[in-house]
């Protein structure tokens, strides 16, 4: 479905993502994990067409993704290939819209739909993420955090998107709401068989969520694989301590040094 | 794709009770004075209990009396026909100057804001050198290169206010496109068009609309200016700029009327025009509460 080839991409002499390659199957969930500066966001970006690669290639259903931005209906077929939803539930809808609207210019946009028919295609996409009548109603700032990442989620969802990018989409929320979201997407990819790929940097939540993960850190891909076999036995020594750092039932905080008596 | 509603989902939670802040009563009151104005520009001629251009040669210099409620000026008009039918072009012209300068350097912001590159710096480079240029000093230029009349200093002080228009609006354009919700609308495949008129314009316009009502200020000031050393509106058109300068031998003379009611409008407009620029600028976010 996604194949990423020798993904390459560099802001001046800075080398933010360096020959990244993985491939994704149809309906498969891969997790791209890393700290903050490893190149996750920048690799997703580049997938999503946000930013332009310096070198490497993108391919999705086989059909490589050529560089800029395409016009008229091969923007909208693009759109139907990838879509993202991003790590700010605050900013990624329009404060002047509201739910209803923000869901029902997605969907028309790419299908042909008016009156009762777009209404019920908003109201089935707005169901499947939990969103009710009430909320549907409201403009973005009525809602909270974990509401507005199902709405992103929905407007995603209207373009019926091949691949799904979860760009660090449960970060900002708290650890309940995490879980709600968490759960939302292993439904959607269940019901509508979309392909995921969920970038965090929280190895903690993957294994909820997806099948495969790849580690990446300083821009480059250190370690790959099925998620229980990374988790279980990491071949990389940074692996290691990623999965070391994973917060567990009785896990206690080392405590610090006292600093010397005066 | 299949999206059957997946009832065993939980619901989003409840939503957040909302709060809006509310205009002050200051703004309130300015808002109220200006639209008092604005009446008076629309409907001034047909208010006008006198025509603004009858001279009357006996009446000349005349204190308030019921015929004449502010008195009449040095030819005997009366004073409060020719403040009523002259709101309209004494607001006409700031307005006007207003409305391009806004138009122009609002659609020059978002080209720069969104193709970023050369346009950005073509357009900043241009404007930083009509920066250089202060606004009256242009209008004074234009009328004096194209002769009396409003026409050339209208042109001339919108090209003037370009810059600060585009200098704002492009700051609040470029940390607007930054938001993830306008990447989101280009990944579905929204035209570029589609995202200006239906996202970022609406979502600018509060900041339009408060650097347009601040702008209207300074632009009647500039206007009522150049009509004041005789390069604007000319005689007998009544305008409150040109009705100072005529009114000011007077002033000497113990007979201050005339200036005294044109300036009185010209300053109560301008500080209205301020105080609701001001007032709608802590609505925006980020301005003070």
């Amino acid at each position: 479905m996604l194949e990423v080839r020798n993904l390459r991409k560099t802001f001046g002499d800075f080398v933010a993502v360096d020959d990244v390659a993985f491939r994704l199957e149809v309906g498969g969930s891969l997790a791209v994990v890393g700290e903050s500066g490893s190149g996750k966001t920048t690799t997703a970006r580049m997938i999503a067409g946000l930013e332009q690669p310096t070198a490497g290639s993108i391919a999705v259903a086989g059909k490589e993704r050529g560089p800029g931005r395409p016009r008229g209906a091969g923007r909208r077929a693009r759109a139907r290939e990838i879509q993202m939803v991003f790590q700010d539930p605050y900013s990624s809808l329009d404060r002047r819209q509201r739910v209803r609207d923000a869901v029902a210019e997605a969907v028309r946009l790419h299908r042909p739909l008016r009156g009762p028919a777009l209404a019920a295609r908003v109201d089935e996409l707005l169901d499947l993420v939990g969103v009710d009548e009430r909320q549907a109603g409201s403009l973005p700032r009525a809602l909270s955090g974990g509401q507005r990442q199902r709405v992103a989620i929905a407007r995603a969802l209207a373009a019926e998107p091949q691949v799904l990018i979860l760009d660090e989409a449960v970060a900002a929320l708290d650890v309940s709401i995490q879980a709600q979201i968490l759960n939302l997407l292993a439904h959607i990819r269940t019901t509508t068989g979309t392909t995921l790929l969920f970038i965090t940097h929280d190895l903690g939540v993957v294994p909820h969520i997806c099948d495969e993960v790849l580690v990446m850190r300083s821009g480059q891909v250190v370690e790959s694989g099925p998620v229980p076999s990374v988790l279980r036995e990491p071949q990389h020594d940074y692996t290691r301590r990623l999965v070391a750092s994973v917060p567990k039932p009785g896990w206690k905080p080392r405590r610090r040094a006292q600093p010397p008596a005066a | 794709m299949s999206t059957a509603p997946a009832p065993v989902l939980p619901s989003a939670g409840r939503t957040p009770p909302v709060r809006r802040r509310r205009l002050d009563t200051a703004t309130l009151a300015a808002a109220a004075v200006v639209g008092v104005f604005v009446l008076l520009a629309l409907f001034g001629p047909l208010l006008a209990p006198h025509d603004p251009n009858a001279v009357d040669p006996l009446g000349v210099n005349a204190g308030s009396s019921a015929g004449h409620l502010l008195g009449t000026d040095d030819t005997g008009r009366d004073i409060l026909s020719r403040i009523l039918c002259g709101a309209r072009a004494s607001m006409a012209a700031p307005a006007l100057v207003v409305l391009v300068s806004t138009a122009a350097g609002t659609a020059l912001a978002l080209c720069a804001a969104w193709f970023g590159g050369w346009t950005d710096r073509l357009v900043s480079g241009a404007l930083d050198v009509v920066f250089g240029f202060p606004g009256l000093i242009m209008a004074v230029l234009a009328a004096a290169v194209f002769g009396p009349g409003l026409a050339a200093p209208v042109i001339a002080l919108s090209i003037a206010y370009l810059p600060l228009v585009t200098r704002v609006v492009r700051a609040a354009a470029l940390k607007e496109r930054s938001l993830p919700y306008v990447s989101a609308l280009g990944l579905l495949g929204a035209s570029t068009p589609r995202i200006w008129l239906r996202h970022l314009l609406p979502n600018l316009a509060p900041l339009i609309l408060v650097q347009a009502t601040i702008g209207f200020g300074y632009a009647l000031l500039d206007v009522a200016a150049v009509s004041f050393i005789g390069l604007g509106s000319q005689p007998p058109a009544p305008e409150w700029g040109l009705m100072v300068s005529n009114g000011a031998p007077g002033i000497l003379t113990g007979q201050p009327q005339q200036s005294l009611y044109a300036g009185l409008m010209i300053v109560v407009l301008v500080i209205a025009v301020n105080l609701l620029g001001s007032g709608l600028s802590r609505r925006l976010p980020g301005g003070a509460a």
